[in-house]
């Protein structure tokens, strides 16, 4: 015979077992779904909303091998560097559209990173004696002209359509769009999954320095 | 005569073989680099290989000399088809390849700013020195492919292999034919399509002799 205080603690635990047991399932379960929903429960500071600009994409389409402006108003930081890679991010949006004149897959999350470097010699640059005394002049800062350095994602290499022209034309578009939206940046480099590559897709050289004018004049040849 | 004046016939026989107009096919990727899939499923290697090799007959035909950078599926690296390209001091260096965006025929010469030729210039960048030159060939090109009905476009890119040519150098792409409802006649690897495109661009290089004046 079981002392009845035994069998009164054996009871009390069994049921802890079995509340345990329930409590843990539901917290699993709470948590497998926050995952799936992409929620993350640790504190983050909250986005700020920037007021939408006008942004100018230079879109490219494969039918004329041209390069045409589009002006959106989009929500872009202040940061020069994170302004750069969301209209990137957008242009990029655009060819992995259904529809695209110009089709890449992969969008916005293409562009690893933007990083914005200054030019400090060459054509154009002005010395940087000069661009301090210039901004002691103007109290403005002249950091004179850039070079942006556009790390793309390997998947996005991977994917793009190989040939001279569509290749070409991305790499024109990405020169033009900075351009046109960060008047300083006069040169590009670019980098894929943060190393040196020889080509996008078999193709146009992807070592070589683009200077941003070179996608204003490609509309001269034509 | 010659042999009854030894010193002469020295001259005669030490003057230099009076330039010929030569003309470089290089057909793009081969062997490990397929290059770009087409739309029937076929590599862009062998597209190009076969323009090539329908080009170089039309050509031979009419009495011009061609080098070919590859006859079979071979693997070469962009500074081997510049090597073969310099070697013959072409007129011409045409470098072929094939896609499945656009259509017609892209026609592009190298982004390289135009510089003075010199005797030794920079691998990377030897053809600045023919830029000039090469944009006239294009020129002649465009004007004989839409003479034939193609649509071409034209750009300046950045192709390692062309980059480093010391002749007048020109990629040709060649896309799909597209009717007037944007829909495709034929693929860039047609037997049709392509003897169609190679007659034009003998014809160009024809001109481009006339203009050359070489033999």
């Amino acid at each position: 015979m079981i002392p009845r205080h035994l069998a009164i603690i054996f009871s009390v635990l069994v049921l802890s077992s079995l509340a345990m047991g329930v409590v843990l399932f539901h917290t699993l379960e709470k948590q497998h779904h926050a995952m799936l929903t992409g929620q993350d429960s640790a504190p983050t500071k909250a986005p700020q909303v920037a007021p939408p600009v006008e942004a100018t994409l230079m879109v490219a389409d494969d039918d004329d091998n041209s390069l045409r402006p589009q002006t959106l108003m989009l929500p872009l930081p202040a940061d020069a560097e994170s302004r750069a890679q969301a209209v990137l991010g957008k242009l990029l949006d655009l060819y992995a559209e259904k529809g695209s004149k110009h089709p890449i897959p992969g969008g916005a999350q293409s562009v690893g990173q933007v990083f914005l470097l200054p030019v400090e010699s060459g054509d154009g640059a002005k010395p940087a004696g000069e661009r301090q005394a210039t901004a002691k002049a103007t109290g403005v800062a002249d950091t004179g002209p850039e070079l942006a350095v556009v790390n793309l994602k390997g998947s996005f290499a991977a994917s793009h359509p190989s040939g001279l022209e569509a290749e070409t034309l991305t790499v024109l578009s990405i020169c033009g769009t900075l351009k046109a939206n960060l008047p300083r940046v006069a040169e590009v480099r670019f980098l894929v999954d943060g190393e040196e590559r020889e080509s996008l897709a078999g193709h146009v050289d992807l070592t070589q320095t683009y200077l941003t004018a070179d996608a204003a004049a490609a509309d001269t040849v034509r | 005569m010659l042999l009854a004046c030894p010193g002469l016939s020295r001259t005669v026989w030490s003057q230099p073989a009076p330039p010929r107009f030569v003309v470089v096919l290089d057909a793009a990727h081969g062997g490990d680099d397929t290059g770009g899939h087409l739309n029937d499923g076929q590599f862009e290697k062998a597209a190009t290989l076969a323009l090539s090799v329908r080009l170089r007959s039309l050509l031979a035909a009419r009495g011009i000399e061609v080098v070919t950078t590859r006859e079979s599926d071979k693997s070469l690296d962009p500074s081997e088809r510049a090597v073969i390209a310099n070697r013959p001091r072409a007129q011409a260096c045409l470098s072929l390849h094939a896609a499945e965006t656009g259509s017609g025929v892209h026609l592009y010469a190298s982004n390289l700013a135009a510089t003075p030729a010199a005797k030794f210039m920079p691998w990377k960048t030897a053809q600045s020195g023919w830029v000039t030159r090469s944009l006239a060939l294009m020129g002649v090109l465009n004007s004989a492919l839409k003479h034939g009905g193609v649509p071409v476009t034209l750009g300046r890119t950045a192709l390692p292999g062309i980059d480093s040519m010391e002749c007048p150098a020109v990629a040709i792409e060649l896309a799909p034919e597209l009717d007037t409802d944007k829909k495709t006649v034929a693929e860039p690897d047609n037997p049709e399509y392509q003897a169609k495109v190679a007659g034009m661009l003998a014809t160009a290089l024809l001109e481009w002799r006339t203009e050359a004046r070489l033999p």
